[in-house]
């Protein structure tokens, strides 16, 4: 975003300044240690600030429960200050509806990545969304098997190179992309379906907002909801981390496009997104020049 | 298909399958997810009707993997919660049966067996991983109903899966019984669950098959929790339940379980009459064994027969309970219907006795009548190598 | 060098230590006032300093994947006084 070069001597940002109130705090209030131990310039920390602030700030946080599949951000397991039930790889809508069935006043919400969700247990997701299921379904979308070292997933784009496509995602070969978000968007259950992303600053507050709407979705009991969230993974991607953001935006979010995919049980078209999206980025990137996005 | 019998209002005649749902509610089971397989079927019928009317759940599952996942859900939060299916169906779970033994959670799973080719699935698992589920296989349908609502028991008492090993006899034979329910011992409040309420308060909890923690909890470790698991399994051999008959003077001790047993027993009853001296040891707990049971019935027999219709997995067990002090046979074998649904030819009586018979005098077991056709021919490399 | 005054509306802090060194703020910045440390963190890490001219937008935090930054607004907007080459 930005073209300036900073000037002068280096401020003083050890302390907290006087006559100044908070914007934002440190860290979520419902994560126990500020620590993790993602990559460098991974995504998945953004979606995960993004669910847990909204959590925080609905005011359900203390009868949230998440259930997380196997990936990288199952790491967060153990630091979110949510009550949580770990699940097998893939099987994390399943054990969402036991929970919710036996909780129906619980905030219940899935931890999946691609590979949990879309390779390994893509039937969970499809069934639970088509039952109307009153949870709401989290993907960190990166298109990559970033925990076992940059492995092609379901929801790899075409000329993706990974461990197992060094030259790239071939269709004919490797098949083509899944695009989940499309997919559980046309089933009847599914009342709201959102694909965020975290490449930038306006991005990031977007994806927080849909979040916002799938929960309340589900506190409203209107049926099933989805966020998924594309993330970067330099690691799994084999970029500079600089150069994440970028190189998502042009790979998989030509692919997964970004945007409110269904809303109150409506499905919105494909160039209906990329109109929105661009309207909506510069206005938040204008929001973010004046001073932030409360301007 | 409930009807009430005159004069008796407090017995009424069900099937199997229905028995074992009341007794499950009975024991206080909130939730059940199941995907229909025959002879498991009518289980799954009888909770999609019975459970909500008992303020419970039943999930027809869109697969067995979505079943015991949610099973898995429902227990987490803390309530009583079972799945079930076939051993075909349970194959499918494997995966996540390791898991739930790491995870500690309580689930009961009912096996309606297509016969008993599970005993190995039942009591060594598909899955991976060092762990062990209690076995419980009831006779009838009178048993199921106890070991039912005592599954229930021990798998919150040890906190960890237990299988009820049924089959198409047990689920499908029409009873007149009550559902009484029995009590068990109180249990601690289950603390280790998670209902949301603790979310945000710097003390949320988890539930979670890995071994770790939240931040700033006591935290095993996978290696630690695998440990853990270990120590705790030999504990729950104590669990051991096993029924004996005619032990004192037998020169031949005929092991078998489940459905089967009932028959073994009216045969070596028969038996018994005409002056022969056989017994029988009938565990009731597959896993754990009853090995010592066994031991003891050994050491005075002449040899020890290992009845099950199955091409031999129980034996196993009968063998290492007999540790070498007599000659173990096994006189069962592959017995289902042409479906491969229900229990064949070899559940009958007599043909039964007549293999007892065989065994305790030294001939040659005897032809199951009908089964000659069964005879395939070997290729003729596998011949030469059977030489 | 001559001086110019520059008006900072917000400003942040910065957890150096928690820092990885992945660069996303340093582009997320509007007003571009974030450049990284030539010196590293225990971990090895640069880590991003600021300038004069916060807006206190919070753009970096939101990329923030490490948590790193706080972000405040001044009650009333200081001034700075900068030398700077022609
Ligand atoms: S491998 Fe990828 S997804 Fe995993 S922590 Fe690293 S950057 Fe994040
Ligand atoms: S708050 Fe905004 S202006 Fe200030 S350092 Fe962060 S991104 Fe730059
Ligand atoms: S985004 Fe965060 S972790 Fe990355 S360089 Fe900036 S402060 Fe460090």
């Amino acid at each position: 975003m930005s073209t300036h070069t900073p000037r002068g001597p280096v401020l003083d940002t050890t302390v907290a300044p006087a006559a100044a109130r908070i914007v934002e705090a440190l860290r979520p209030e419902l994560l126990l240690t500020q620590e993790h131990h993602m990559c460098p310039g991974c995504g998945e920390p953004l979606a995960l600030r993004g669910f847990l602030d909204t959590l925080s700030e609905m005011g359900v946080a203390q009868r949230s429960i998440a259930v997380a599949g196997i990936g990288c951000y199952t790491s967060f397991s153990g630091t979110m200050d949510v009550d949580l039930v770990q699940a097998l790889h893939g099987r994390a809508p399943s054990v969402a509806t036991g929970v919710k069935r036996m909780k129906p006043d619980a905030v219940v919400f899935t931890l999946q990545g691609d590979g949990d969700m879309v390779n390994e247990g893509l039937q969970e997701v499809l069934h639970t969304a088509a039952r109307g299921e009153q949870v709401t379904c989290i993907l960190l979308n990166n298109g990559v098997f970033g925990e076992t070292g940059g492995h092609m997933t379901a929801t790899s784009v075409i000329g993706q190179r990974t461990k197992n496509s060094l030259d790239g995602r071939d269709a004919e070969y490797h098949g083509y992309p899944i695009l989940i978000g499309d997919l559980v968007s046309r089933l009847e259950g599914a009342a709201y379906v959102a694909r965020g992303s975290v490449h930038n600053a306006g991005a990031v507050a977007r994806t927080k907002k849909m979040f916002r709407r799938a929960f309340e979705t589900q506190v409203e009991r209107r049926g099933f909801s989805f966020v998924e969230v594309l993330t970067m993974c330099p690691t799994g991607w084999f970029v500079p981390t600089a150069d994440g953001p970028g190189y998502m935006n042009d790979t998989l979010g030509e692919v997964h496009i970004m945007g409110e995919l269904k809303v109150d049980g409506v499905v919105r078209t494909t160039d209906e997104l990329r109109i929105e999206n661009e309207h909506r980025q510069h206005e938040i990137e204008a929001a973010l020049a004046r001073g932030g996005l409360d301007t | 298909m409930t009807a009430t019998l005159p004069g008796r209002a407090e017995r009424t005649l069900m099937e199997g399958s229905e028995a074992l749902v009341r007794a499950s509610i009975a024991a206080g089971c909130k939730f059940f997810a199941g995907y229909p397989m025959t002879p498991f079927t009518e289980v799954l019928e009888h909770f999609a009707r019975l459970l909500p009317e008992a303020g419970g759940t039943c999930i027809n599952a869109e697969s067995e993997l979505e079943a015991v996942g949610m099973a898995w859900g429902a227990l987490a939060t803390g309530e009583r919660a079972a799945t079930g299916s076939t051993g075909q169906g349970l194959s499918l779970m494997q995966e996540s049966f390791s898991e739930l033994t790491l995870a500690e959670l309580p689930m009961v799973v009912f096996n309606m067996a297509r016969g008993q080719q599970d005993y190995f699935q039942a009591t060594r698992g598909g899955g991976h991983g060092d762990y062990r589920h209690i076995v419980l296989a009831p006779q009838d349908v009178r048993e199921g109903v106890e070991l039912v609502q005592l599954a229930f028991f021990l798998a919150d008492k040890w906190r960890n899966p237990v299988l009820v090993y049924g089959d198409y006899l047990l689920a499908h034979t029409q009873e007149a019984l009550t559902i009484e329910t029995l009590q068990f011992p109180e249990l601690p409040p289950k603390s280790w669950a998670v209902d949301g309420t603790k979310s945000g308060s710097g003390l949320s909890g988890s539930v979670t098959p890995l071994g770790v923690s939240k931040h700033g909890q006591p935290s095993f470790g996978q290696e630690g929790k695998a440990q853990y698991i270990a120590t705790k399994t030999p504990l729950m051999e104590r669990e051991v339940r096993v029924e004996t008959g005619f032990l004192d003077d037998a020169e031949t001790v005929i092991v078998t379980f489940g459905s089967p047993a009932k028959f073994v027993k009216y045969a070596i009853k028969q038996l018994r009459a005409d002056g022969h001296r056989i017994g029988y040891v009938r565990p009731i707990t597959l896993w754990p064994f009853p090995y010592d049971t066994v031991r003891d019935a050994a050491a005075g027999a002449r040899r020890v027969g290992s009845f099950e219709l199955s091409a031999g997995q129980m034996v196993d067990d009968v063998r290492i309970g007999v540790s070498g002090q007599a000659p173990v046979t096994f006189i069962g074998g592959v017995s289902t219907d042409h479906s491969g649904f229900g229990m064949g030819r070899m559940l009958d009586v007599d043909v039964i006795r007549d293999r007892i018979l065989a065994l305790h005098t030294d001939r040659e077991l005897p032809v199951i009548p009908g089964y000659e056709e069964f005879t395939y021919a070997l290729a003729p490399h596998q011949q030469e190598a059977a030489r | 060098m001559t001086t110019v005054s520059i008006r900072s509306r917000g400003t942040v802090t910065i957890d150096a230590g928690h820092c990885k060194g992945c660069e996303l703020c340093i582009p997320a910045c509007p007003p571009g006032v974030l450049a990284m440390s030539t010196e590293v963190n225990h971990m090895g890490y640069r880590y991003p300093q600021l300038y004069a001219g916060c807006t206190g937008c919070a753009a970096c935090l939101y990329v923030c994947p490490d948590f790193v930054f706080e972000v405040f607004r001044f009650n009333q907007p200081v001034m700075s006084d900068v030398e700077v080459a022609e």
